[in-house]
């Protein structure tokens, strides 16, 4: 009963967040809102049982991309969104096309998964389990990721550095 | 206890407000944040199965995911800055030089 | 004792001498090249004097050397295996021996040629081409040879190509070669189906145990049908021989050469050399010396009228092959082989001759230009006499032997008839007529031509080169001495054949069926049942008269020539007047070319322009293709519109692909 009264409040704040997304004119109400999206799927991973997760959820998402998504906004000065002229395509085909998929997995999910309940935290092992598993059966993707985020970091200094000015 | 299909659903709800804020905004930094959103609610899918199979790979996914997400982000986030210096703008309407 | 002969060499080193002349003969002095001409064409001659010394003296047994393998297939086999037996020896010394006479001769007649590499270049792949056929052991390397010598036939007509007369004579002949190769080919296919080999000795032992096919039709009297078509094409019969006139374009060796001597006698010598099949099939016998007759007629009764020099002996040798392929239809083999020897012989020498007289006037090939020229070309003059009383069969010359073996065959063989006899011997008389005339209009009289005066003005077909210097000469020596060595043939080639030498010489080659065991029963074999005295005394008799008879005939047209063109010049005008239509009929070759242009030519060039170009390949290929590079185009503008360069339509299009991709798996998952 617990699990289902904190579950049904922080996933309707989720949901929330996410529709205020899409309503809000200014990015930057919109980054807002998606932090608290951040936050509340935190608590939703910790009803699950994964509290690796849900720190690395808060400190990696909340904590520094939308850290960077706010600087961004700050930096370029972005302002309100101007109405122009769309897509007909994307409001034509896109929204039909989204609503179709996602009737489809909800009727697949609710009468054909066969999945059963999950009890409030319920989680084999402690992170420590999670450790194992991380550096010895996928050793290897997890150094391979460490070398993506170093491209990552030079690809987005290389690509966000000033232009450099030709001296006369 | 909490029917895992309750996850499911919410997780489809933020994938599909994901997918519905790339098509309807115009800021590129929104649509961005549509991306991220989308991927959240795929990590709680996620997370979701891993718990009811009593498997940790399912968060270790979820690690590998956010990890990419981030550097996606990082780089994503960079792209736009150099399109915002050639272009000034930042509505995705008018960066279509690739139209044939 | 095993010989070898090195048969191999006798084609290969003129075709050495063509390599050589071809690739290089461009940087060669005139002495070079001729001098490799000559020793390469020498040489083989020599190496097939030598080689038919060494068979003679081994017992003359058919001989024959694999060189390589060429084709195995399955049970098929055909190699590049030389043969020689008594009638390739007749044949190979024949063509070595008169194609080295005439690479002496063109030498002189073409020296001031500027293709004169690529002449003597073409002429020895000429001698390998013919002496490959001649020398094959089985019909497809023979094939290549018969196709090869067309190949240079076509060269050497149009040796001239600057000249579009030439370089439509040229492609005349080789296309109506082709036509008769044609009847060939499918000849060959059947041999190779019902026989399964087209060796000679295989198909001879295979064939000979068959029975002579009398209903009229039947495989072998097909297949000897189809022999006569190919032999129709490459030997100018009717009704294939229109190309042979129009070859005259080529230069005067070339005629002597390929459309005298050699290469026109390919077919009698293929007949000849199918014998075992012909033996079987009287029908297509039949059909053999039928159209031998009737071409000797037809071609003699048009070289009346012609009076270009060359057209003259051009319808001549049309008209004597027409005898070769009437001895062969009854059955004659080894006379048909014999006139080809002495025809080689005197008409060589007429071509050569003739061309002596055109280079000495100036390149004026028209009778009717010249005239009184006996006393000026005195060795010209003689040279071509005796050829001309060798043609019209005048004794002790060589053609008398040949042409009354001929028309005795044709009286007397269970194959021959009456019929043949006597048109042999009105074309006989013809044929002693034309000659002569030609003899008088060139040679006796006044000169009507312009030479004395303006030598290098008139032209023709001498390649164009002017002489310097006015006035009628002799030609140079190197021009003379086969003239020569050709009239001495000539005179004493015929005498081979005396107390039938040269059949029995031949006659082991031909014995393989009905008709040589009949043959050598009329010789007077003693093979005999019936008593041999009275017939044979009766066949004497028989024989010593129509001897008689060819004779007077030949003399007959001399005393008519003599009357018409030297007594009184003026009847022949008054003769074709009276004539009328029927003259300008014969005058025009009785229209035959107009005829197949009209019938043949004319409307396969417009079925090959409007429906195969316009419409098959401009309009169903052509069209197919930019149609559908068009569709293409099409499909493509449509589709363009997808890539708008806005971000959010192709979010849409995913969004919408991957409903369908959901939907689709969920159908799947469900079902």
């Amino acid at each position: 009963m617990f699990h289902l009264i904190i579950f049904s409040v922080f996933g309707l704040v989720c949901v929330a967040g996410a529709v205020n997304l899409l309503v809000q004119r200014h990015p930057i109400n919109s980054a807002l809102s998606l932090v608290v999206v951040m936050g509340s799927l935190a608590v939703e991973y910790l009803l699950l049982g994964a509290e690796f997760v849900a720190a690395v959820q808060v400190i990696v998402y909340a904590g520094a991309i939308m850290v960077l998504f706010v600087f961004v906004i700050m930096l370029l000065n972005a302002g309100e969104e101007e109405r122009t002229q769309g897509s007909r395509v994307a409001l034509l085909l896109g929204i039909p096309g989204m609503l179709v998929g996602s009737i489809l997995i909800a009727w697949v999910v609710l009468y054909h998964s066969g999945t059963g309940a999950v009890a409030i935290g319920a989680l084999p092992g402690p992170p420590k389990t999670l450790g194992w598993l991380l550096f010895h059966d996928f050793l290897l993707p997890f150094e391979v990721t460490s070398i993506l985020v170093l491209i990552a970091i030079m690809g987005a200094v290389v690509l966000a550095a000033r232009p450099e000015k030709r001296e006369g | 206890m909490v029917p895992l299909s309750y996850y499911l659903i919410l997780g489809g709800i933020l994938f599909a407000c994901g997918v519905t804020g790339f098509l309807i905004k115009r800021n590129i930094i929104t649509i961005f944040m549509s991306i991220e959103l989308m991927l959240n609610g795929v990590n709680l899918s996620f997370v979701a199965f891993a718990a009811q199979w009593h498997a940790l790979q399912g968060q270790v996914f979820v690690f590998f995911v956010m990890v990419v997400a981030a550097a996606e982000a990082a780089v994503g986030l960079a792209i736009i800055i150099s399109v915002f210096r050639t272009r000034e703008t930042l509505n995705v309407d008018q960066v279509n030089l690739l139209k044939l | 004792m095993m010989l070898n002969l090195h048969l191999w060499l006798i084609p290969v080193l003129p075709l050495i001498g063509a390599a050589i002349n071809g690739l290089f003969g461009k940087r060669f002095s005139r002495q070079t090249v001729t001098a490799v001409a000559w020793g390469f064409c020498g040489a083989a001659f020599a190496l097939a004097v030598w080689a038919v010394a060494q068979f003679v003296s081994a017992g003359a047994n058919p001989y024959s050397e694999v060189v390589a393998h060429w084709i195995r297939a399955g049970s098929f086999q055909a190699d590049f295996a030389f043969y020689l037996d008594r009638l390739s020896v007749v044949m190979v010394l024949v063509v070595t021996g008169v194609g080295f006479l005439i690479h002496i001769y063109a030498a002189g007649y073409m020296w001031e040629d500027g293709g004169f590499y690529r002449f003597f270049s073409y002429l020895n792949l000429f001698m390998f081409f013919m002496l490959t056929l001649v020398l094959a052991n089985n019909y497809l390397l023979m094939f290549i040879g018969w196709e090869g010598v067309g190949l240079a036939s076509y060269l050497l007509i149009g040796f001239w190509f600057t000249k579009d007369s030439a370089a439509a004579a040229g492609k005349k002949a080789f296309i109506v070669n082709r036509i008769g190769d044609f009847g060939f080919l499918i000849a060959l296919f059947l041999l190779v189906k019902h026989f399964g080999t087209l060796n000679f000795e295989q198909l001879s032992a295979a064939i000979s145990p068959m029975g002579m096919e009398t209903a009229g039709t039947g495989l072998l009297t097909s297949i000897g049908l189809l022999l006569m078509v190919g032999a129709c094409g490459k030997s100018a019969q009717i009704p294939l021989y229109v190309w042979l006139p129009d070859a005259m374009e080529g230069p005067t060796p070339v005629s002597a050469l390929i459309h005298a001597a050699t290469m026109v006698t390919a077919g009698v010598y293929m007949v000849s050399r199918s014998h075992f099949i012909f033996d079987r099939a009287p029908s297509a016998l039949m059909a053999v010396a039928i159209i031998g007759t009737l071409t000797a007629l037809f071609s003699a009764t048009i070289g009346i009228t012609q009076t270009d020099i060359k057209k003259v002996l051009a319808y001549s040798t049309v008209s004597q092959l027409g005898y070769m392929f009437m001895a062969c239809g009854v059955g004659a083999f080894s006379a048909g082989i014999f006139h080809l020897m002495t025809h080689a012989f005197f008409k060589g020498l007429l071509f050569l001759a003739a061309g002596s007289v055109i280079h000495a006037v100036g390149g004026e090939q028209d009778m009717r230009q010249m005239g009184g020229l006996r006393t000026k070309i005195p060795w010209t003059f003689w040279t071509m006499t005796m050829a001309t009383f060798a043609i019209a069969g005048i004794p002790p010359l060589a053609g008398f032997f040949s042409k009354d073996e001929i028309l005795w065959q044709a009286y007397s063989s269970p194959f021959g008839s009456r019929v043949y006899w006597l048109i042999g011997v009105v074309t006989a008389f013809i044929t002693s007529f034309y000659m002569f005339r030609l003899w008088f209009m060139t040679f006796f009289g006044k000169y009507r031509g312009k030479a004395e005066s303006d030598h290098g003005q008139a032209h023709g077909a001498h390649g164009g080169s002017a002489h310097g210097h006015g006035g009628i000469h002799e030609s140079p020596k190197v021009m003379l001495i086969p003239l020569v060595i050709l009239a001495v043939l000539s005179v004493c080639g015929g005498w081979v054949g005396i107390g039938n030498r040269f059949e029995n010489f031949l006659a082991p080659v031909f014995q393989s069926g009905p008709t040589a065991t009949l043959e050598s029963a009329t010789a007077g074999q003693a093979t005999q049942t019936a008593p041999p005295a009275e017939p044979q005394t009766q066949e004497v008799g028989n024989e010593t008269l129509l001897t008689a008879v060819s004779v007077f005939v030949g003399l007959a047209g001399l005393f008519l020539a003599w009357i018409l063109y030297c007594h009184r010049p003026q009847l022949p005008q008054q003769i074709a007047h009276a004539l009328g239509g029927f003259y300008q009929a014969v005058l025009n070759k009785y229209y035959v070319d107009e005829l197949y242009a009209a019938v043949f030519v004319k409307p396969l060039v417009d079925v090959s322009t409007n429906v195969l170009w316009h419409g098959i390949d401009q309009g169903v290929i052509d069209a197919t293709l930019d149609n559908s590079a068009d569709g293409a185009r099409e499909v493509s503008d449509t589709m363009r519109h997808m890539q708008s360069g806005n971000l959010r339509s192709y979010a849409g299009w995913v969004a919408a692909g991957a409903a369908v991709v959901i939907g689709y798996m969920v159908w799947m998952g469900t079902r």
